[in-house]
């Protein structure tokens, strides 16, 4: 097993480079080093949003509020930044990520104290989000002159070259680099997801990680609520539309299983990558912005169905090995 | 939260009676439900008590209602499909591009049921043949039949679908009964009779209680899965149908998150979102009761986004309260 995961990433990264090569040989303009770091600034919250969603479906379960959360949150903490101006922004962020780790933690107890299945719960609290924003905005839009410039600046400051933005989901990736495979929290995500029952027998409480694991998820969508509000300076009912499709899409293509229990940080970057690839790709090759929604659909259908390839593989190679060494 | 999965298949000791199994059942409280409904909405707006109000609000649930049946049988079977509204939204574009090449009604109508088809075959292939889960799958589907409308439509819309075609959604049968409502009924009529007195029918509970022992039973799972998918995809299409001709015209946006308000439908009909258990009955209830609410709080002026909300609370309400009585229960007991 272990050996799967490299070879995935492998493939992933090969993929993402022959993508670029692709694209460099009629633009070449699209590989400058410059031009690189806005794709990847650009696909910053994808990254941040399919740590999250790994997380929860390490645990057998999805997320698919995510990008609601991310809507109400941002919308809160701009109508925040327009009643009081002058609050600083650490606490805006700190609110933010609080704001979405409740919202999460709604999904959270659902799943685990009512054992309601995950898909239907985070259905629901997707579209009562979507109408919160509605009810707390009455339908208005926040632009960008309402918000204050420390607001609207934090995520495009630049710092050794990068904006914040950017830095951001370097530290998220490193931080969940660190947790899942360091702490106890990381084992125990992928002992729930990979069995459960064996799970519960070495004290790991299935229904608590899952919890955690849509607090985690639900305080990255607050997180990057803010930043996504800020960077874009304009909050209304339905920015990050369907976004959380894309963030499935970039865990399933990630190779991280639906099933639970497979799947590893640098495959969800790498999907989030190659998906943020493709987006930024299609108006430099002249293909119509429409193309997104059916790529993102196929690459879902495509991986998924890899990712089961591969897992049959596996299954019948420890097979052959449990009987040719009894 | 390891024994529960053992809890929930009880049998119980002895059978309840006939009468008291039909007044206890979630079909007689959502039919009072419904009833309460109706009597707080006729005293709460005074244009609620208007025969042709009343046909107009059946538009809120009657498209949606003939996917919620195929959708009850796949649910019921352990599957899903998130895809419907996405099938709808496709199946509207190719019969609006059939329009731009001159297309006529009994062609139209064609376009709509074999694009429905195909797109529920082609989520068939991907859960049957290749095994996949059907989550995933519909997700994946949702985005790209959606995607492919986008691709051809852009931001542009069809119109100039010929006038005999607006016969399916706008027009009349008799005084106010109209062409929805009649298929409406014919439908959920099949479907009552298909899930509940055919051999087919067994089958879809069978798979739907223990899949391993459906198997051994002589089912062939697979094959009734396919099936169920592609009846899921062909009420898509003459939802889609029924939609493009009361609205006239296509936009890729057509329909968008009525997959949510059709799982909602079916699960408050009672039907077991894990599967194996559920009626017609309940759904065809459960279809009345959503648009009943719809339609009163449209009365009252409230806007659509803000029914959503009441949709989603509905969706785990539904799922939630039952379960929150359970715990109640043997608490007390346990006290």
């Amino acid at each position: 097993m272990m050996r799967m995961i490299p070879v995935r990433e492998t493939i992933l990264s090969a993929a993402i480079l022959l993508l670029l090569a692709l694209i460099a040989t009629r633009f070449s303009g699209f590989v400058a080093p410059s031009n690189l770091a806005n794709v990847f600034n650009d696909t910053a919250p994808l990254i941040i949003l399919a740590l999250g969603q790994m997380v929860v479906i390490l645990t057998r379960c999805i997320d698919l509020s995510v990008a609601a959360n991310l809507a109400l949150t941002g919308m809160a903490v701009a109508m925040l930044n327009v009643a009081v101006p002058g609050l600083p922004i650490p606490i805006i962020i700190a609110i933010a990520i609080t704001l979405g780790a409740i919202m999460g933690a709604i999904n959270g107890i659902l799943v685990w104290k009512l054992e309601i299945p995950p898909i239907v719960v985070t259905l629901g609290t997707m579209t009562i989000f979507r109408g919160i924003i509605f009810l707390i905005s009455d339908g208005k839009w926040v632009n960008a002159h309402e918000m204050s410039e420390a607001f609207t600046g934090f995520p495009r400051a630049a710092v050794l070259g990068l904006p914040v933005l950017s830095w951001v989901a370097v530290l998220c990736v490193i931080v969940f680099g660190i947790m899942m495979a360091r702490t106890p929290l990381g084992r125990s995500i992928f002992a729930v997801g990979g069995n459960p029952h064996a799970a519960v027998y070495t004290g790991i409480n299935v229904g608590k990680t899952q919890f955690l694991a849509f607090v985690i998820s639900g305080a990255l969508a607050g997180l990057t609520g803010y930043l996504w509000v800020a960077r874009y300076a304009v909050a209304y009912v339905d920015i990050a539309g369907g976004f959380e499709l894309e963030v499935v899409a970039a865990c399933v293509i990630g190779g991280i299983s639906i099933a639970g229990g497979i799947g590893t940080v640098g495959g969800a970057v790498l999907g989030a990558l190659f998906l943020g690839v493709v987006k930024n790709a299609l108006p430099v090759v002249n293909i119509s912005p429409f193309w997104q929604l059916a790529i993102t659909g196929s690459a879902i259908l495509i991986a998924v169905a890899f990712n089961a390839r591969s897992g049959n593989a596996k299954g019948r190679i420890i097979l052959k090995s449990a009987q040719s060494s009894s | 939260m390891t024994d529960t999965a053992t809890n929930t298949r009880q049998i119980p000791d002895r059978l309840t009676s006939r009468t008291t199994r039909v007044f206890r059942s979630w079909e007689a409280l959502l039919l009072a439900v419904a009833i309460a409904i109706f009597i707080v909405n006729s005293f709460a707006s005074p244009y609620f008590l208007n025969a042709w109000n009343l046909s107009d609000a059946t538009f809120n649930f009657t498209e949606k209602a003939m996917i919620a049946f195929a959708m009850a049988l796949l649910i019921i079977a352990g599957e899903i499909d998130l895809s419907v509204a996405s099938i709808i939204a496709l199946a509207s574009t190719a019969m609006g591009l059939a329009v731009q090449y001159g297309a006529g009604t009994p062609e139209l109508v064609i376009i709509g049921l074999t694009v429905g088809l195909l797109c529920g075959a082609f989520n068939a292939v991907f859960v049957t043949i290749l095994g996949l889960p059907s989550i995933v799958v519909t997700i994946g589907t949702m985005s790209l039949f959606r995607g492919i409308s986008y691709i051809i439509l852009g931001d542009g819309a069809f119109r100039g679908y010929p006038s005999s075609f607006s016969w399916f959604g706008q027009g009349y049968v008799y005084w106010v009964i109209t062409v929805e409502m009649v298929l409406f009924a014919i439908i959920a009529v099949i479907y009552g009779v298909l899930l509940h007195k055919t051999n087919f029918g067994r089958s879809v509970y069978a798979i739907g209680n223990n899949p391993t022992g459906a198997v051994f039973s002589g089912i062939r799972v697979q094959r009734v899965k396919f099936i169920l998918f592609l009846l899921t995809g062909f009420m898509s299409g003459v939802a889609a149908i029924c939609l493009t001709s009361r609205l006239g015209s296509t936009r890729p946006s057509i329909a968008q998150g009525m997959e949510l308000e059709v799982v909602t439908m079916v699960v408050l009909g009672g039907v077991n979102i894990l599967g194996g258990s559920g009626t017609i009955p309940g759904v065809v209830i459960a279809a009345f009761v959503i648009g009943l609410v719809t339609f009163g709080l449209g009365l009252l002026n409230v806007p659509g986004i803000v029914m959503s909300i009441f949709i989603g609370l509905l969706l785990i309400g539904v799922i939630a309260l039952p379960r929150l009585w359970k715990m109640a229960a043997e608490k007390r007991r346990r006290a």
